[in-house]
Protein backbone atom coordinates (compact mmCIF):
# COMPACT_ATOMS: atom_id res chain seq x y z
CA UNK A 1 0.00 0.00 0.00
CA UNK A 2 1.41 3.74 -0.74
CA UNK A 3 1.73 6.22 1.59
CA UNK A 4 1.20 4.35 4.35
CA UNK A 5 5.08 5.02 5.88
CA UNK A 6 5.83 8.99 6.57
CA UNK A 7 8.65 10.28 4.67
CA UNK A 8 10.36 12.94 7.31
CA UNK A 9 12.73 15.54 6.44
CA UNK A 10 15.59 17.19 8.85
CA UNK A 11 17.85 19.93 7.70
CA UNK A 12 21.23 18.76 10.01
CA UNK A 13 22.79 21.72 9.41
CA UNK A 14 23.24 24.52 7.10
CA UNK A 15 24.96 21.88 4.58
CA UNK A 16 22.81 18.56 4.97
CA UNK A 17 19.67 17.50 4.89
CA UNK A 18 18.41 14.50 5.86
CA UNK A 19 15.42 12.77 4.63
CA UNK A 20 13.99 9.06 6.33
CA UNK A 21 11.48 6.44 5.57
CA UNK A 22 10.20 3.16 6.72
CA UNK A 23 9.34 0.43 3.65
CA UNK A 24 7.68 -2.65 3.92
CA UNK A 25 9.84 -4.71 2.40
CA UNK A 26 13.59 -6.34 2.38
CA UNK A 27 16.57 -4.63 2.03
CA UNK A 28 17.78 -6.54 -0.93
CA UNK A 29 14.38 -5.54 -2.83
CA UNK A 30 15.05 -1.61 -2.02
CA UNK A 31 18.62 -1.98 -3.00
CA UNK A 32 17.46 -3.43 -6.20
CA UNK A 33 14.66 -0.63 -6.87
CA UNK A 34 17.50 1.81 -6.52
CA UNK A 35 20.13 -0.26 -8.30
CA UNK A 36 18.57 -0.81 -11.77
CA UNK A 37 17.84 1.65 -13.85
CA UNK A 38 14.34 0.29 -15.41
CA UNK A 39 12.97 0.10 -11.87
CA UNK A 40 14.65 3.05 -10.65
CA UNK A 41 13.09 5.60 -13.72
CA UNK A 42 10.04 4.21 -12.64
CA UNK A 43 9.62 5.83 -8.84
CA UNK A 44 12.24 8.40 -9.25
CA UNK A 45 10.32 10.45 -11.14
CA UNK A 46 6.36 9.70 -10.26
CA UNK A 47 4.09 11.22 -12.73
CA UNK A 48 2.79 13.61 -10.27
CA UNK A 49 5.80 15.68 -10.66
CA UNK A 50 5.01 15.96 -14.26
CA UNK A 51 8.76 16.15 -15.62
CA UNK A 52 8.95 13.31 -18.21
CA UNK A 53 12.66 11.17 -17.94
CA UNK A 54 14.18 11.48 -20.89
CA UNK A 55 16.89 9.50 -20.63
CA UNK A 56 18.52 7.27 -17.68
CA UNK A 57 21.87 5.79 -17.93
CA UNK A 58 23.34 4.00 -14.48
CA UNK A 59 25.96 2.28 -13.86
CA UNK A 60 25.54 1.23 -10.09
CA UNK A 61 28.99 0.31 -8.82
CA UNK A 62 31.59 1.51 -6.80
CA UNK A 63 33.21 4.11 -9.58
CA UNK A 64 30.88 4.10 -11.71
CA UNK A 65 28.78 7.14 -13.27
CA UNK A 66 25.08 7.89 -13.96
CA UNK A 67 23.47 10.73 -16.12
CA UNK A 68 19.49 11.74 -16.08
CA UNK A 69 17.35 13.66 -17.96
CA UNK A 70 14.64 15.16 -17.54
CA UNK A 71 12.41 17.44 -20.08
CA UNK A 72 9.70 17.45 -22.91
CA UNK A 73 12.13 17.42 -25.44
CA UNK A 74 16.16 17.86 -25.85
CA UNK A 75 15.54 21.69 -26.51
CA UNK A 76 14.13 21.90 -22.98
CA UNK A 77 16.38 19.00 -21.53
CA UNK A 78 18.00 19.47 -17.49
CA UNK A 79 20.62 16.83 -17.07
CA UNK A 80 21.66 15.97 -13.78
CA UNK A 81 25.07 13.44 -13.94
CA UNK A 82 27.93 12.21 -11.27
CA UNK A 83 29.35 9.24 -10.05
CA UNK A 84 29.01 6.51 -7.72
CA UNK A 85 31.82 6.92 -4.65
CA UNK A 86 31.11 3.94 -2.90
CA UNK A 87 28.22 1.39 -3.75
CA UNK A 88 27.78 -1.79 -1.35
CA UNK A 89 24.68 -4.16 -1.66
CA UNK A 90 22.49 -3.81 -0.26
CA UNK A 91 23.09 -1.52 2.66
CA UNK A 92 24.68 1.61 0.94
CA UNK A 93 24.93 3.86 -2.32
CA UNK A 94 26.62 6.88 -2.58
CA UNK A 95 26.96 9.15 -5.33
CA UNK A 96 28.22 13.05 -6.22
CA UNK A 97 26.22 15.10 -8.24
CA UNK A 98 28.25 17.26 -10.11
CA UNK A 99 26.40 19.49 -12.65
CA UNK A 100 25.92 22.76 -11.15
CA UNK A 101 29.82 22.44 -11.04
CA UNK A 102 29.90 22.09 -7.31
CA UNK A 103 29.86 18.48 -5.96
CA UNK A 104 27.08 17.65 -4.10
CA UNK A 105 27.30 14.04 -2.06
CA UNK A 106 23.96 11.71 -1.42
CA UNK A 107 24.40 9.07 0.81
CA UNK A 108 21.38 6.42 1.21
CA UNK A 109 21.77 3.73 3.61
CA UNK A 110 19.07 0.87 3.86
CA UNK A 111 18.74 -0.81 7.54
CA UNK A 112 17.15 -3.74 8.27
CA UNK A 113 14.36 -3.64 11.00
CA UNK A 114 12.62 -7.00 11.27
CA UNK A 115 12.32 -7.49 7.33
CA UNK A 116 11.34 -3.72 6.76
CA UNK A 117 14.10 -1.56 5.30
CA UNK A 118 14.68 2.15 6.96
CA UNK A 119 15.89 4.15 4.36
CA UNK A 120 18.04 7.17 5.39
CA UNK A 121 19.12 9.79 2.77
CA UNK A 122 21.55 12.65 3.22
CA UNK A 123 22.31 15.47 0.81
CA UNK A 124 25.47 17.10 1.15
CA UNK A 125 25.55 20.54 -0.63
CA UNK A 126 29.21 22.05 -0.65
CA UNK A 127 27.71 25.24 0.98
CA UNK A 128 24.94 27.00 2.98
CA UNK A 129 23.69 28.80 -0.20
CA UNK A 130 23.44 25.48 -2.37
CA UNK A 131 21.55 24.25 0.03
CA UNK A 132 19.17 27.11 0.55
CA UNK A 133 18.93 27.13 -3.43
CA UNK A 134 18.08 22.82 -3.17
CA UNK A 135 15.21 23.48 -0.86
CA UNK A 136 14.29 27.24 -2.56
CA UNK A 137 14.50 24.80 -6.05
CA UNK A 138 12.36 22.51 -4.64
CA UNK A 139 9.68 24.84 -4.05
CA UNK A 140 9.72 26.72 -7.54
CA UNK A 141 10.21 23.85 -9.28
CA UNK A 142 7.36 22.02 -8.61
CA UNK A 143 4.03 23.76 -9.77
CA UNK A 144 1.80 25.14 -6.71
CA UNK A 145 0.21 21.72 -5.65
CA UNK A 146 -2.57 23.30 -3.51
CA UNK A 147 -4.55 20.00 -3.83
CA UNK A 148 -2.04 17.77 -2.16
CA UNK A 149 -1.28 20.72 0.75
CA UNK A 150 -4.95 20.52 1.11
CA UNK A 151 -4.79 16.54 1.38
CA UNK A 152 -1.94 16.93 3.91
CA UNK A 153 -3.43 20.31 6.03
CA UNK A 154 -7.01 17.68 6.16
CA UNK A 155 -4.05 15.12 7.58
CA UNK A 156 -3.73 17.73 10.76
CA UNK A 157 0.31 17.43 9.34
CA UNK A 158 0.85 21.19 9.19
CA UNK B 1 -2.00 32.57 16.02
CA UNK B 2 -4.73 30.04 15.99
CA UNK B 3 -6.88 31.26 13.20
CA UNK B 4 -4.09 31.71 11.02
CA UNK B 5 -3.25 27.72 10.78
CA UNK B 6 -4.30 27.02 7.51
CA UNK B 7 -4.01 30.50 5.66
CA UNK B 8 -0.83 31.27 6.10
CA UNK B 9 0.62 28.45 4.44
CA UNK B 10 -0.98 28.61 1.21
CA UNK B 11 0.15 32.21 1.44
CA UNK B 12 3.62 31.55 2.14
CA UNK B 13 3.96 29.21 -0.80
CA UNK B 14 2.26 31.53 -3.23
CA UNK B 15 4.81 34.62 -2.00
CA UNK B 16 7.87 31.85 -2.16
CA UNK B 17 6.75 30.82 -6.07
CA UNK B 18 7.84 33.87 -7.22
CA UNK B 19 11.83 34.44 -7.94
CA UNK B 20 12.03 38.13 -7.15
CA UNK B 21 10.47 37.53 -3.34
CA UNK B 22 12.59 34.78 -2.40
CA UNK B 23 15.53 37.57 -3.32
CA UNK B 24 13.93 39.93 -1.65
CA UNK B 25 13.14 37.88 1.66
CA UNK B 26 17.43 36.63 1.25
CA UNK B 27 18.30 40.69 1.08
CA UNK B 28 16.23 41.61 4.17
CA UNK B 29 18.10 38.45 5.90
CA UNK B 30 20.90 40.96 5.84
CA UNK B 31 19.63 43.31 7.10
CA UNK B 32 16.25 45.86 6.96
CA UNK B 33 15.60 48.13 3.99
CA UNK B 34 13.18 50.49 2.22
CA UNK B 35 11.24 49.73 -0.60
CA UNK B 36 12.92 52.24 -2.36
CA UNK B 37 16.29 50.24 -1.55
CA UNK B 38 14.77 47.25 -2.33
CA UNK B 39 13.44 48.58 -5.81
CA UNK B 40 16.55 49.94 -6.64
CA UNK B 41 17.91 46.65 -5.86
CA UNK B 42 16.05 44.91 -7.89
CA UNK B 43 15.57 47.17 -10.94
CA UNK B 44 11.96 47.45 -10.20
CA UNK B 45 9.70 50.11 -10.12
CA UNK B 46 8.25 51.45 -6.87
CA UNK B 47 4.85 49.95 -7.50
CA UNK B 48 6.29 46.59 -8.60
CA UNK B 49 8.24 46.25 -5.43
CA UNK B 50 5.54 47.52 -3.67
CA UNK B 51 3.09 44.63 -4.80
CA UNK B 52 5.72 41.98 -3.84
CA UNK B 53 6.01 43.14 0.05
CA UNK B 54 2.64 43.54 -0.04
CA UNK B 55 2.20 39.05 -0.85
CA UNK B 56 5.64 38.58 1.48
CA UNK B 57 3.38 40.94 4.40
CA UNK B 58 0.24 38.96 3.90
CA UNK B 59 2.13 35.72 3.92
CA UNK B 60 3.43 36.33 7.50
CA UNK B 61 6.95 36.74 6.23
CA UNK B 62 8.05 40.40 6.24
CA UNK B 63 6.93 43.01 8.46
CA UNK B 64 6.98 47.09 7.44
CA UNK B 65 6.68 50.05 9.13
CA UNK B 66 6.24 53.43 7.97
CA UNK B 67 8.41 56.44 9.31
CA UNK B 68 7.51 59.57 7.60
CA UNK B 69 7.45 58.78 4.25
CA UNK B 70 9.67 56.34 4.25
CA UNK B 71 8.35 52.22 4.57
CA UNK B 72 10.78 50.05 6.20
CA UNK B 73 10.76 46.16 5.49
CA UNK B 74 12.32 43.89 7.68
CA UNK B 75 11.67 39.82 7.66
CA UNK B 76 9.14 39.14 10.09
CA UNK B 77 9.74 37.53 13.73
CA UNK B 78 9.27 33.73 13.22
CA UNK B 79 10.56 34.14 9.81
CA UNK B 80 11.74 30.56 10.02
CA UNK B 81 8.31 29.67 8.52
CA UNK B 82 9.99 30.57 5.28
CA UNK B 83 12.29 27.93 6.00
CA UNK B 84 10.03 25.52 7.46
CA UNK B 85 7.97 25.65 4.02
CA UNK B 86 10.58 25.22 2.34
CA UNK B 87 11.20 22.01 3.92
CA UNK B 88 8.20 21.19 3.51
CA UNK B 89 7.54 21.78 -0.26
CA UNK B 90 11.06 19.19 -0.34
CA UNK B 91 9.64 16.25 1.77
CA UNK B 92 6.32 16.17 -0.49
CA UNK B 93 8.74 15.53 -3.59
CA UNK B 94 10.33 12.64 -1.34
CA UNK B 95 7.18 11.58 -0.54
CA UNK B 96 6.00 11.32 -3.84
CA UNK B 97 9.11 9.72 -4.82
CA UNK B 98 8.85 7.42 -2.16
CA UNK B 99 4.69 6.30 -2.60
CA UNK B 100 6.11 5.20 -6.20
CA UNK B 101 8.95 3.25 -4.42
CA UNK B 102 6.73 1.72 -2.43
CA UNK B 103 4.68 0.21 -5.52
CA UNK B 104 7.72 -1.38 -7.00
CA UNK B 105 9.04 -2.73 -3.84
CA UNK B 106 5.63 -4.01 -3.29
CA UNK B 107 5.93 -5.46 -6.93
CA UNK B 108 9.46 -6.92 -6.14
CA UNK B 109 7.47 -8.36 -2.71
CA UNK B 110 4.72 -10.46 -4.52
CA UNK B 111 7.63 -11.86 -7.14
CA UNK B 112 9.84 -13.07 -4.76
CA UNK B 113 6.86 -14.18 -3.09
CA UNK B 114 5.87 -16.36 -6.60
CA UNK B 115 8.79 -17.82 -7.00
CA UNK B 116 9.20 -18.87 -3.62
CA UNK B 117 6.22 -21.12 -3.99
CA UNK B 118 7.38 -22.24 -7.36
CA UNK B 119 10.65 -23.55 -6.04
CA UNK B 120 8.76 -25.30 -2.86
CA UNK B 121 6.03 -26.60 -6.14
CA UNK B 122 8.88 -27.77 -7.87
CA UNK B 123 10.68 -29.36 -4.87
CA UNK B 124 14.31 -28.03 -5.62
CA UNK B 125 14.26 -25.85 -2.74
CA UNK B 126 17.29 -25.84 -1.12
CA UNK B 127 18.76 -24.21 2.51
Amino acid sequence: MAGMNKTVVVRKSDLELVVTRLFDGPVELVFEAWSRADLFQRWWVPKALGVPLRACEMDVRTGGGYRLEFGLDAANAMAFYGTYTDVTPPSRIVWTNEESGEITVTTVMFEDQGGKTLLTLSELYPSKAACDEALQGSAAGLPLQFEQLDELLAEGVA
Amino acid sequence: MVQYKFAPLDATFAALSDATRRSVLEQLGRGEASITDLAQRFGMTLTGMKKHVAVLENAGLVVTEKTGRVRTCRLAPGGLEAEAAWIEKYRQRWALRFDALDEVVTELKAREEANGRNEQDGGSTEI
